[in-house]
């Protein structure tokens, strides 16, 4: 359909839209005018990527002399495919309605690893080879001696690619997927991954992950050409402050430490080796050194590498300083550094410490200061290079300590070190990490806001939607949060305290292995399991307490009477297994045998797996998924929350466990034509100050007498609820209220936003 | 082997499995053996079959035997060997054979039958080895019905062939005898039927079925075999047993168990292939089996990894599966882009070695170094559901563990080769698509529709021609009035408005509104089914309703039967046979016993209803009496003509 929404006429691919999705494309629209930022929550289910990707591609097409270009990011790959499938369907129906001038170019942007089509690259296993792989013969040395030594391995892709020329690979217009891509490679013989990286600046639309705009380490690289006439979306954005924190944090161990001095010793190997053949290469480095940048400048493409971990402001455009300039003096600061850290390493206490005191121990003791530690990064680069190191993957570790060392050396304040001997649950086994832990998200975050004219953060679940805008420290001149119109009350949430025994049920620690909380938990999926057709997915709040309850259901039978009812799928640390229980999870719910998944709070899947229509009808959220609340790092976190926010310890917590209770149990809606029950088993969620955390759209949901349910009257509800979801309904909405808008219904509406007139 | 039926009953229901056999065996057949000439006489002149086996000819047990073609007929066996100058033949009459004897089904017996045969026709024993027992069965089966039939026919002294044409249905395999009685069963006037005609000697067993061919096919092919796929518990995960006074613990194994592990582990399945039983017994390796599992059990990673060091093929059941996890690559390549977790780790640039956040109470470190020795209980769990899933596909009985563990070795094969599938690519991307749309914001492109099924296509469309032709009827009565006033003239006129109007307007396009067209079909499909539906139904349409219920249901069974008689009256002519002969003459007698039942009837109700009754058995009568008609003239003609030949011969 085809509508007005004040000038811009704006394209969507189906023929209704939901009252929702006209405010959020209303609001979205006037956050694009005033060329601000913006953040919106809408619930899940209500069509929030493609409103979006309508709108920002309407309001591009219908202002053809300042085009604005979209940078899309979602937090997964997987996601990354979603969002690209919905934009071919709007794309297709642009094209269709509007001909060539409709035409963009869309592409998803991902590492080698995905987009290689070389097979001998691509048969690595790991992304650090892949991209070891491909740098060994891509990198402009290599190039350049191949073209003499024809033994010298290259590969044909990125040569092919190459000898095209910067101006004459041209993608034709439309949405490339990474599967696209790929083909697209194979079949004109050009290298898809440095394709996709050129056109990265001609697309009109690029979605790819959060870190390529939040990690200084990869945006350096991929991103730093982006105009300021840029929408910036990022979507289920409710993490973004853990993303943006992690960004900026290292954490060394004694593995690190030890493979750094194996890549030392290495390195002074190579220089040794150069001295004798080539000396003259070392003394151009330090030449350069001496004159000023560690950076050559204009890099081939190539030959760029993870870029540096500090946000391009503070990183210092001056010489390196004189006493790391030489080769040797550099790796032996290195060496004194690293036998620093062991050091450190070495302690039986926890010690936490700021930037500031570190960095002055370090001075202290091993003679490195502040601003040397700050060029260590750039210094490492600049040698890596001028010794023509391809096998990246193998020097990992010590780029880990150079990165740490950059941001302990730029970095003072919303940081911290942290030294832990070992595991705090698992004290016996002695494993001492060395952390740098980033507290304030607003540092990874605020060259984004800076540098782009509108970022748009929506999310199912920001709420309380006033604590991100001092998370992240910025100012949005849009900030709502949307409810949902439902034509029927197709989702059921509830509150579940007690088994079938009237015994209280939670995951406090000091209840969580009592038996008689498992056997109500498993009583509670065993009769769910016979009663709810299709799909339900469990999520627990750990790993090791989801394997604890699950081997004591297998243990005692419960499991197995589950059995009965329908295969069992489980989540894994491994990412494979995990992938493909997921798979043959859809295809059990396919073939109508129904499936259960069980699956972790915070884990992959409840990151970005929806479980939609049959595929889940059901969503049991086992306790409340706090994190570890004796993380050194969270309670540093918390610490710097306190004293700079004035947040509370307490409020932070519940709100951080409550935005991922209600991101799981948030991903069986797809559609109001959807439907699915939640269950929220754990006595404390019918506490007020826990409940009323989550969104509002749960809660207008929730009835009062659905509060403090048992196991056998949460059946009965549920026995309801299916058999009045089974029946036939009026999709428009009844009459006072619609909830299904078609073209008429908008032109009648004018320019109001429907939610006044509405409801 | 081989079935030769004249019957073609038997052809419809012949099994893929056996029609394959059959081709191949006369293939060889053909080649190998010269066709006795005899036996395409016999073909040719009677209902009859015979089995044509290949098999070893012996004198005692130990004999190695002779091969070549055992062919066994109804009235004498025959074998004839593959080497035609060898000097052993056999040729003897079924009357001569005594008794016959076989081995018993086991892992390491031949396949024998034995047959005794009458001394004062051959010396010596006569004791065939077939390759397989299924082989032996058939023959076997054979023998001792031709045997048994052999005997009825002795001691009934009647001649045997008009036995063998009447108890032609008792060849037929249990599996068809089943499917009859299931659909007896299911349908009670079939069965009242059949009681009725076939258990009195009306018809036979084989006339009855003859006409309801189309019910014991279209039953065979809605009923494919099912297969049974894995149970979902998960059964391969056995627990030990304790006696709680020694320390001796105990596992049971039943061929089942060992079907779900072999497909679950893939390891000791290929551990099974290659060790038994030339490296160990078989008892050996699922010993070893259940000491692996046992050391599992205990969870005791670093005492596995130990034990694994001391014993390289206890190691194959404790080390991580090689083969999954390259069927997991393998797989994985299929996965749906949107599910793939895989792609979103190669694109993580925050989690590189040691950035990030390490130990923020989600991720938890694992001990690496017996890694390789831990097996949790979730990996089974995601295992034991995706076999379940892909359910079982082997054809075997379970029980030999060989030959399940080969089997199942082959259908993996097959499986492998089927995975070069190109066009999945595209279906994913389709799919993907599909899943991307919110279904409730679009119209309904594809209304879903459900094919129409008709299970008796004859009933219906003869119904739907009479409702239709009574329709047709309706509207002429409705339409002809109107139609008569007009002139010619008028006609024309009216004609001629019409057309100009269309040049005016144009045609609507579509030329038929789909919503009318749709409309007007419903209405006609309604107003037929619902008429159908009614008939009989309505108390005040139909006239059956009013009688008492006993009355009326005799007067349908009457119905039915006279039906099935008629029709098998009326398909016996032109008769040609004796045996068409008989059987007309049989039905002729039948039928004339309804002729008083349908009399009694008229008699046994009320005096009102007797009109009514009189009106339903009339068509009944009339039909019975031109079946009579028929018969008579038909008997004269037949004596007349029989007459002249007769004269004319002498």
């Amino acid at each position: 359909m085809k509508f007005q929404i004040e000038e811009i006429t704006v394209y969507f691919p189906y023929d209704h839209i939901y009252p929702e999705q006209y405010s959020y494309m209303l609001d979205l629209k006037r956050a694009l005018d005033a060329k601000g930022h913006c953040l919106l929550e809408m619930p899940t289910g209500t069509g929030k990527t493609i409103a979006l990707l309508s709108l920002i591609t309407s309001y591009s097409l219908s202002k053809p002399q300042t085009p604005i270009k979209l940078l899309y990011c979602t937090r997964t790959v997987h996601e990354m495919e979603k969002t690209l499938a919905e934009l071919r369907l709007l794309y297709t129906y642009q094209v269709k309605h509007l001909g060539e001038s409709a035409q963009i170019l869309a592409i998803g942007l991902s590492s080698r690893k995905n987009l290689c089509v070389n097979p001998n690259v691509v048969s690595g296993s790991t992304r650090d080879s892949v991209d070891a792989g491909c740098r060994k013969r891509t990198a402009s040395w290599v190039r350049e001696l191949a073209s003499t030594n024809p033994n010298i391995e290259t590969c044909q892709f990125f040569d092919n690619f190459d000898r095209m020329g910067s101006d004459n690979y041209v993608l034709p217009a439309g949405v490339y997927t990474l599967q696209d891509l790929r083909s697209f490679g194979k079949e004109k013989g050009w290298c898809p991954y440095y394709l996709a990286r050129r056109m990265v600046r001609l697309a009109n639309v690029v979605v790819y992950s959060y870190q390529y705009l939040l990690d200084p380490k990869v945006s350096g690289i991929i991103s730093q050409e982006m105009q300021r006439e840029c929408v910036v979306v990022f979507d289920e954005a409710h993490n973004i402050d853990n993303v943006c924190i992690e960004a900026l944090s290292v954490s060394v161990r004694r593995q690190t430490l030890e493979g750094a001095t194996r890549n030392l010793s290495k390195m002074a190997q190579e220089i040794d080796r150069l001295k004798a053949t080539d000396a003259g290469r070392l003394r151009a480095e330090y030449n350069r050194l001496v004159d000023g940048l560690a950076q050559r400048g204009n890099l081939p493409i190539t030959d760029a590498w993870l870029s540096n971990p500090a946000l391009p402001d503070d990183i210092l455009k001056e010489a390196v300083p004189g006493n790391i300039r030489k080769s040797e003096h550099f790796l032996s600061v290195l060496r004194r550094l690293v036998q620093y850290l062991k050091g450190r390493l070495e302690t039986e206490n926890v010690e936490k410490e700021g930037p500031v005191s570190f960095v002055a121990s370090i001075n202290a003791q091993a003679g490195i200061d502040q601003k040397m530690m700050k060029f260590f990064y750039d210094r490492l680069h600049s040698l890596m290079l001028t010794l023509e190191i391809t096998d990246t993957d193998e020097f990992l570790h010590i780029q880990t300590i150079c990165d740490f060392a950059t941001l302990v050396g730029t970095y003072t304040r919303g940081f911290s070190i942290i030294i832990e001997p070992f595991d705090e649950r698992m004290p016996h086994i002695p494993d001492p990490v060395l952390q740098l832990s980033c507290h304030d998200a607003s540092l990874a975050i605020k060259p984004v806001f800076d540098r782009f004219q509108s970022v748009v953060i929506t999310s199912g679940t920001l709420s309380p939607i006033d604590l991100y805008p001092r998370l992240l420290n910025f100012h949005p001149v849009i900030s709502r949060s949307f409810t949902m119109s439902l034509t029927r009350d197709c989702i059921c949430p509830m509150v579940l305290t007690r088994g079938s025994d009237q015994l209280p049920v939670s995951t406090k620690f000091d209840m969580r292995s009592d038996p008689g909380v498992v056997r109500n938990y498993g009583r509670l999926l065993l009769e769910m399991a016979a009663a709810v057709p299709d799909g339900i997915v469990c999520f627990f709040v750990s790993y090791s307490y989801m394997d604890g309850i699950v081997n004591s259901w297998n243990e005692v039978g419960i499991l197995q009477e589950i059995m009965q009812h329908k295969l069992v799928f489980i989540e894994t640390q491994d990412v494979v297994e995990t992938t493909l229980a997921l798979d043959n999870y859809r295809r059990a719910c396919d073939c109508g045998r129904g499936a259960i998944f069980f699956s972790v709070a915070r884990g992959k899947v409840a990151e970005g797996i929806d479980f939609d229509r049959h595929y889940g009808r059901l969503v049991i959220m086992y306790g409340v998924p706090f994190q570890y609340t004796l993380s050194r790092i969270l309670l540093a976190r918390l610490e710097y929350l306190r004293e700079t926010f004035q947040i509370k310890e307490g409020d932070f917590l519940t709100f951080d466990a409550l935005r991922q209770a209600a991101q799981c149990v948030g991903r069986v809606i797809r559609s109001k034509a959807d439907y699915g029950m939640m269950i929220f088993a754990d006595k404390r969620y019918s506490r007020h100050d826990k409940r009323s955390k989550l969104p509002g759209w749960i809660l207008s949901h929730l009835r009062d007498a659905h509060l403090n349910l048992s196991t056998d009257m949460a059946l009965h509800i549920a026995r309801e609820f299916l058999r009045k979801m089974a029946q036939p309904y009026d999709k428009a909405g009844s009459s006072g209220k619609k909830t299904l808008l078609s073209q008429e219904d908008l032109e009648k509406l004018g320019d109001r936003d429907p939610a006044d007139m509405l409801f | 082997m081989q079935y030769k039926e004249t019957d073609a009953l038997y052809d419809d229901l012949c099994l893929g499995i056996k029609a394959e056999w059959c081709v191949n065996e006369i293939k060889y057949y053909n080649v190998r053996t010269p066709v006795d000439p005899r036996w395409i006489n016999y073909k040719k002149d009677m209902a009859t079959r015979q089995v044509v086996m290949r098999a070893k000819y012996k004198t005692s047990v130990k004999d190695p035997g002779v091969q070549g073609v055992l062919i066994m007929m109804e009235d004498k066996f025959s074998f004839t060997p593959d080497d035609p100058t060898s000097s052993v033949k056999l040729n003897v009459g079924v009357g001569s054979i005594q008794k016959h004897q076989f081995t018993k089904e086991g892992n390491h017996k031949q396949a024998l039958l034995n047959l005794t045969i009458d001394p004062s026709i051959k010396a010596g024993g006569c004791i065939f080895e077939f390759e397989k027992f299924s082989e032996r069965d058939v023959c076997r089966d054979f023998v001792s019905k031709v045997l048994t039939k052999l005997q009825a026919t002795k001691s009934s002294g009647k001649d045997p062939k008009l036995v063998s044409e009447k108890s032609g249905d008792e060849q037929l395999s249990t599996a068809e005898m089943e499917l009859r009685m299931k659909l007896l069963q299911e349908d009670s006037d079939l069965q009242k039927l059949h009681k009725q005609f076939v258990i009195s000697g009306v018809l036979t067993e084989t006339e009855f079925w003859a006409t309801r061919k189309e019910l014991l096919v279209a039953d065979v092919r809605k009923a494919p075999k099912q297969q049974v796929g894995f149970k979902s518990a998960m059964i391969a995960d056995v627990r030990p047993l304790t006696d709680g006074r020694s320390n001796k613990v105990t596992f049971n194994l039943t061929p089942e168990i060992i079907h779900q592990i072999f497909a679950e582990k893939p390891a000791v399945h290929k551990a099974y292939l290659s060790f038994v039983p030339r490296k160990m017994s078989e008892m050996d390796f699922w010993t070893k089996y259940c000491r692996a599992e046992y050391l599992h059990r205990t969870r005791n990673a670093v005492a596995a990894a130990a034990e694994a060091a001391e014993d390289e093929e206890l190691a194959v059941f404790l080390k991580h599966d090689e083969i999954l996890a390259n069927e997991a690559r393998r797989k994985l390549r299929r996965v749906d882009p949107t599910l793939d977790m895989e792609a979103d780790e190669g694109d993580d640039y925050m989690h590189l070695p040691d950035h990030g956040i390490l130990r923020d109470g989600c991720k938890e470190a694992i001990d690496s170094e017996y890694d390789e020795y831990r097996r949790t209980l979730s990996q089974n769990l995601n295992r034991h559901a995706a076999v379940v899933l892909e359910g079982r596909a082997l054809d075997v009985a379970l029980g030999d563990t060989r030959t399940v563990a080969e089997a199942l070795s082959r259908s993996k094969q097959a499986e492998l080769a089927e995975n070069l599938d190109k066009n999945a690519a595209r279906a994913r991307l389709e799919r993907v698509l599909r899943m991307a749309e919110i279904e409730d914001l679009q119209d309904h492109r594809n209304l879903k529709f459900a094919p129409l099924c008709i299970k008796d296509p004859r009933e219906y469309f003869d119904s739907q021609q009479a409702n239709a032709i009574r329709t047709l009827d309706e509207t002429e009565i409705g339409t002809n009035p109107i139609n008569c006033g007009l002139s010619a003239q008028e006609a024309y006129g009216s004609l001629k408005n019409l057309i100009s109007e269309m040049k005016r307007t144009g045609f609507s396009d579509p030329v038929v509104r789909p919503d009318v067209a749709l409309k007007v079909l419903n209405g006609l499909t309604q107003h037929l089914s619902s008429t159908k539906f009614h008939l009989g139904k309505s108390p005040q349409e139909s006239v059956l309703d009013t009688l008492p219920k006993r009355t009326k249901e005799e007067l349908l069974h009457h119905w039915a039967s006279i039906q099935e008689l008629l029709k098998h009256f009326w398909s016996s002519y032109p008769i040609t046979t004796t045996y068409l002969d008989t059987k007309v003459s049989r039905l002729k007698d039948a039928m004339s016993e309804i002729y008083p039942k349908l009399q009694r009837i008229k008699e046994s109700v009320q005096s009102d209803f007797r009109h009514q009754i009189s009106l339903l058995v009339q068509p009944m009568l009339q039909a019975l009496d031109a079946a009579f008609a028929h018969y008579d003239a038909n008997t004269q003609k037949r004596s007349v003509k029989g007459g002249e030949r007769l004269n004319g011969c002498t």
